[in-house]
């Protein structure tokens, strides 16, 4: 057998991956269920958050920014270890999906509220004070003339972040989720073999290049001339 | 209060901080009237004319534009300003909208207009400032003096009572004043009521009813054109418009 032979015997061994391709499948669904939670509430709760601080309410935006620099500079592992494992302690057993899905959600959120607020102070106080004085609202300037331009400007580093955080679901493994590596890896472990890991790597790849190339469609859609 | 004025503003002062900027100024303006306010930088006739319409909260003083008590808490500022237009030297467009856009934004969400008549009355006052063919573009697409009309029409659209106007042609190079002062000439035929600040000596030579020299937070002098530009009584003037006419 040929080197090259051998490395495709052990890393892309056919009859092992077709064994443990249901594993891999129902992992693959368990991050995309994930990943879709997380997403959808870590930004919608960052994007509450930054609106919440366009108010300008002092001790809000005190607690506001105490939370968002916690979450920021807390490891997410750390946070998911500690709400699997310390919360029951104090009352409520999330799960490992439930612990996995919140940390990261928390994370995302943090980051994403620094994001839209950098977007949201970067318009030009003109801008406020043209719709101003045309009779709009504070709120009707905030959502149609400052958020539009403000969005424009965070996608570059949202989507950035976004997928970031949302890969480390490889994380709900030490918390028992079932998500795509931890399949690949016990699968790993039963079969001795590395492939379902390969396999894993692969499921990445095809789930987050299209999100990637979408984010990149995305930018160019939304930048306007100046 | 009773007033017989369409902007009628008494013992306005303003503090930012420890800095006194407005320093007890009164400001009667008649209807259909256009007054020039000049002064050097930093006498305070931005904050003014932003007092006029609250962009600035004044630290003390009154208020009244068109009836409208500015100052009572108890006044609806949103529709007051729909009220006065406001004219930026930088313009100011919304650049995600077209011309058509920033013309139409107000009119649809403060004016409540549908969007069908707001186009049509957004259309008409792009019209009246010349740029009729431009409302599909955007504002990088337009020259300075187009932009700087077009957030003229974003204003009269909403068919104001009074227009604020600062420093309108400053940020244009000057092959593009003209256009801007042309329809600021238009405005004043068609009979609105207009503050200018601005340094166009030309322009409230031939179109102004009154200039009022600011300095150091208060009104120096005012009077007629000629009388401020060719008599002006106090020393101060005479010293900035003789700066001025240097240039
Ligand atoms: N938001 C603010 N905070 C603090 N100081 C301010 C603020 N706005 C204006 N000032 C100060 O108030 C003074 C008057 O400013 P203002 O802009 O009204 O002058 P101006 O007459 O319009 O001058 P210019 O001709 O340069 O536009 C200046 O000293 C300025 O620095
Ligand atoms: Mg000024």
């Amino acid at each position: 057998m040929s080197g090259w032979d051998k490395f495709v015997e052990t890393f892309f061994n056919a009859k092992v991956m077709v064994k443990y391709l249901p594993d891999i499948l129902s992992g693959v669904v368990v991050t995309i269920e994930l990943a879709l939670l997380i997403v959808v509430t870590g930004l919608g709760a960052g994007l509450a958050l930054a609106l919440l601080r366009s108010l300008a309410i002092r001790p809000l935006n005190w607690l506001i920014v105490f939370t968002v620099d916690l979450f920021r500079s807390l490891p997410p592992l750390v946070i998911i270890v500690l709400m699997y494992f310390g919360l029951p302690y104090a009352g409520p057993a999330p799960s490992g999906f439930v612990s996995t899905w919140l940390s990261l959600a928390f994370v995302l959120m943090a980051f994403s509220e620094e994001i839209f607020w950098a977007g949201i102070t970067s318009i030009p106080k003109g801008q406020w004070e043209a719709a101003r004085s045309t009779g709009l609202s504070f709120g009707q300037t905030l959502f149609n003339v400052v958020l539009p331009q403000a969005f424009r400007l965070t996608i570059p580093p949202l989507t950035n972040r976004t997928i970031a955080i949302t890969k480390g679901t490889a994380l709900g493994t030490v918390v028992a989720v079932t998500e795509i590596l931890g399949q690949a890896s016990s699968a790993m472990s039963n079969s001795y073999n590395p492939s379902p890991l390969m396999m894993g790597a692969a499921a990445y790849v095809v789930l987050f290049l299209p999100v990637v190339v979408a984010a990149r469609w995305i930018e160019t859609r939304f930048a306007w001339k100046r | 209060m009773v007033t017989n004025h369409i902007v009628d503003a008494r013992a306005i002062h303003k503090h930012f901080g420890t800095l006194h900027v407005l320093k007890g100024v009164d400001l009667k303006v008649d209807e259909r009237e256009l007054v020039f306010i000049i002064g050097p930088s930093g006498s305070g006739k931005s904050t003014l004319l932003r007092c006029l319409n609250r962009l600035e909260e004044p630290s003390s003083g009154s208020i009244v534009v068109d009836g409208i008590d500015m100052l009572d808490a108890k006044t609806d500022i949103n529709h007051a300003r729909r009220r006065i237009g406001m004219v930026f030297q930088s313009f100011n467009l919304y650049p995600h909208m077209t011309a058509l856009g920033n013309v139409t934004l107000a009119l649809r969400k403060v004016a409540g207009k549908g969007r069908a008549e707001a186009e049509a009355l957004g259309r008409a006052a792009l019209e009246r400032v010349g740029l009729a063919e431009r409302a599909d573009h955007t504002p990088g697409q337009l020259s300075g003096g187009q932009q700087q009309r077009v957030a003229i029409a974003r204003s009269i659209a909403l068919e104001p009572r009074v227009m604020l106007f600062d420093e309108p042609t400053s940020a244009l190079d000057p092959e593009l004043v003209g256009s801007v002062l042309e329809v600021m000439r238009g405005l004043r035929e068609s009979g609105m009521t207009m503050i200018v600040v601005s340094h166009e000596m030309g322009f409230a030579r031939n179109a102004a009813d009154r200039v009022v020299f600011m300095d150091d937070g208060l009104i120096v002098e005012q009077g007629p054109p000629a009388a401020i530009f060719e008599n002006p009584t106090q020393e101060r003037t005479r010293a900035f418009i003789g700066q001025i006419q240097r240039h």
